[in-house]
């Protein structure tokens, strides 16, 4: 401790001059504390995720990324990034989940409009720490200068870029958790291996902030191929990203005993003449989630094309139908044979 | 010595940790303020819910363990979900040991109360209405506990639900008792479930009273060790308002007690009234399908001691008419397809517990192949059971959840 004082106090007197006349230099540090320390911090700046959180611009080891099949959330802009701490790095696990080191943390938000109309509505935090995945909800002030704690989530009423008007929903902490979620533990969805570019993992990987670029990587389709691209991959991307983190097992939705995960390839688990469990009025009179070559007739696209609740799929993190969704899941579905 | 005798008494009788209670009034902010006590809840803790009606716009969840939710009385206390706009269901808990009690949930958009992979739950005293009574476009499940071991509904009501008004699914070690469950499509469901116990129920006005049900294809199958004691079945007589597509979109208007497949059923000492269709059916899953771990019959099922009313005299079945005159205006309370283990019976004062026996000639065939005849079950024949057969455990819940209930 002594040592360490003076060793601080030398360093004073050395840089003492320089220091003295520089204005901002260092960027803030992002705060390890707020991200591993067991509180709830109540805004976003006390991460110090951002240089400028309006314009989303991140601070140090605040890394960017996209995802080749994004998660549909009523057509909202979403910007993604990924802390490391100092000296820790990403772990590939094959195709699947980088592997996060403690006090790394996820950060997405979650915007409409353009340019200088741009408004951010909300961003959502998973933080790493020693026990555990926390995710925690913020929304964004009317100023745009900082976003607060949303334990509850909230409502929002605005207009998609599709047009539609909605009442736009903030999840709530346990809604977090009820996608976020697998054998009871919470943990990210989104960066998988195969759903990122090769070029940003090998971006990583020479920046020493990933170990090493897996095999299978970035095998999901870009979903802007989606008008006219091979509808098997795509659709099947689609499932996996907006879906499957509740239908899988251990999912928030496994007594279904629908799976649609990437790598299922079991028909019935799929939905294939798969008759409904707890479906109620969303079977909307169909008898199976897929019929294959009839989309008018399968449940999965009936529940995909509705925004009323108790018949929407997704449950939650959607007002609106994504019409391109369904376009593609239809075209999968009336592409299918029968066996 | 008296001291630390009197330290063990007041640490024995104390919750674990310093257990608060959060007191929730109705009013504005009435979501936000409810769901947030949920939220930051810590175990053991207690949220009280005043009397009145709290005016819901979405979903409610719980997932914190060892939480008691409970209003002022299934009448004062009133979760009003008829605004709501999101979610699947009026209330989802996700973790264990959690007491639900003395409150109300009126027209949620989906499912009301579900449960899921939420150990050692009770239901006591909740109500959940859908206030239009029977309409398709009400939610699907009432009470709604599903991938859980320990459960125990008592004493609820449960009124208009588009498929089952306590439906227990994929679960283990139940107890459902002192409930009424009226003017649903099925009134009580026990569905891919073992030992549970259905009991001093009033099951009436649904489309079927109480149905056991194991179905392939599920993450949890080999449904049974069930036992439907003692309940009320009277007047189920509702046309059936299911959505099409569900699994009791197929179950005919006046249906008592229906078993379909599931290793071990008793139905025993209930009183059956007013049922038109079948006081007693049993048969096997009628649907083609493809899962070798499933097995769709009927097997070990006993129908004991039942008081056998008014039934099965408007039966909504194929050749109606030419039955009724077959059996001289009524149909035998009991209706077996034929397939799976013939049920056995027993009756009062050794009689035989008559049945039609559809004769279906295999199981996914649809009713095509039907030779209606009239058969006497055979009677249970006590033995002892052969050396080294396994024990099954006593159906119902653990008696831990009882002590809940003061």
């Amino acid at each position: 401790m002594r040592r360490g004082l003076g060793l601080l106090a030398l360093a004073c007197a050395v840089f003492g001059g320089a220091l003295s006349h520089a204005t901002v230099i260092e960027p803030e540090p992002v705060n390890d504390a707020a991200i591993t320390a067991a509180t709830l911090p109540k805004a976003l700046s006390e991460f110090a995720f951002f240089q400028d959180g309006r314009a989303q611009h991140p601070a140090a080891r605040v890394h960017p990324y996209a995802l080749n099949t994004p998660l549909w959330s009523d057509g909202a802009d979403k910007l993604r990034f990924i802390y490391l701490p100092e000296g820790t790095q990403l772990a590939a696990d094959g195709e699947g989940l980088l592997r996060f080191p403690v006090g790394a943390a996820i950060i997405k938000t979650f915007a409409f409009g353009d340019g200088p109309d741009r408004r951010l509505i909300e961003t959502r935090v998973l933080l790493h720490r020693a026990d555990g995945w926390v995710a925690l909800p913020y929304r964004w002030n009317a100023e745009q200068s900082d976003a607060a704690l949303a334990l509850t989530g909230g409502r929002i009423d605005l207009v998609t870029p599709a047009g539609a008007a909605i009442s736009y929903a903030i999840p709530n902490k346990n809604q977090c958790k009820t996608c976020h979620s697998k054998d009871d533990a919470v943990i990210p969805i989104g960066p998988k291996a195969r759903n990122l570019s090769l070029a940003w993992l090998a971006q990583m990987a020479a920046d020493g902030a990933l170990d090493r670029v897996p095999q299978g990587a970035g095998q999901l389709p870009d979903w802007a191929a989606h008008p006219s691209g091979p509808a098997t991959p795509l659709a099947r991307a689609y499932l996996d990203v907006n879906c499957a983190h509740c239908h899988q097992p251990g999912g928030g939705a496994s007594n279904s005993g629908l799976d649609l995960r990437w790598e299922q390839d079991d028909r019935h688990a799929l939905g294939i003449m798969k008759r409904p469990v707890a479906a109620g009025r969303g079977a909307g009179g169909h008898d199976f989630a897929i019929l294959p070559g009839q989309p008018d007739a399968s449940i999965l696209a009936y529940r995909m094309a509705s925004s009323e609740a108790g018949i929407a799929m997704p449950e939650l993190g959607k007002a609106s139908v994504d019409s391109d969704g369904v376009a593609v899941v239809r075209r999968w579905i009336a592409e299918m044979d029968a066996q | 010595m008296r001291y630390s005798g009197l330290a063990a008494v007041l640490l024995a009788s104390a919750p674990p940790l310093a257990a608060e209670t959060h007191i929730i009034a109705p009013g504005d902010g009435a979501q936000e303020r409810l769901q947030e006590a949920l939220i930051l809840a810590q175990p053991g803790d207690t949220i009280m819910l005043e009397a009145g009606r709290f005016a819901l716009s979405d979903g409610l969840s719980l997932d914190v363990e060892g939480v008691t939710v409970r209003g002022a009385g299934m009448d004062a206390t009133v979760l009003d979900f008829t605004g709501q706009q999101g979610a699947g269901e009026g209330l989802l808990v996700t973790s264990d040991n959690v007491t639900l009690r003395d409150f109300a949930l009126e027209n949620p958009k989906g499912d009301g109360i579900k449960s899921k992979g939420a150990d050692m739950i009770v239901y006591y005293r909740i109500r959940v209405t859908w206030t239009g009574g029977p309409l398709a476009t009400n939610g699907a499940y009432g009470i709604y506990p599903v991938e859980s071991t320990g459960v125990l509904v008592e004493s609820c009501e449960v009124s208009g639900a588009s498929d089952a008004g306590i439906y227990v699914g994929q679960s283990r070690a139940i107890t459902v008792r002192y409930n009424l469950a009226a003017d649903n499509v099925a009134g009580i469901e026990i569905e891919n479930s073992r030992d549970a116990l259905v009991t001093h129920n009033l099951v009436t006005r649904n489309t079927g009273g109480i149905l056991v049900f194991d179905l392939p294809g599920l993450p949890v199958m080999g449904g049974g060790n069930v036992d439907v004691i003692n309940n009320t079945v009277v007047g189920n007589d509702t046309p059936n308002f299911a959505p099409p597509g569900n699994i009791v979109a197929g179950v005919r208007r006046g249906t008592g007690i229906m078993v379909m497949a599931n290793d071990g059923v008793k139905i025993v000492a209930n009183r059956l009234d007013r049922n038109p269709t079948a006081q007693v059916m049993v048969i096997a899953y009628p649907q083609p399908f493809d899962d070798p771990r499933y097995n769709p019959l009927p097997r070990d099922i006993l129908i004991a001691d039942n008081q056998f009313e008014r039934g099965g005299d408007d039966p909504q079945i194929d050749g109606k008419d030419a039955l009724l005159a077959a059996f001289g205006g009524a149909l035998p309370p009991v209706l077996w397809d034929g397939l799976g283990d013939m049920p056995l019976g027993l009756a009062k004062f050794g009689r035989k517990v008559q049945a039609l026996n559809l004769n279906l000639p295999k199981q996914g065939a649809g009713l095509g192949g039907a030779r209606p005849e009239p058969l006497a079950l055979p009677a249970l024949v006590p033995t002892p059971p052969p050396p080294g057969a396994a024990v099954l455990p006593k159906p119902g819940a653990p008696t831990a959840l009882e002590a809940r209930l003061k």
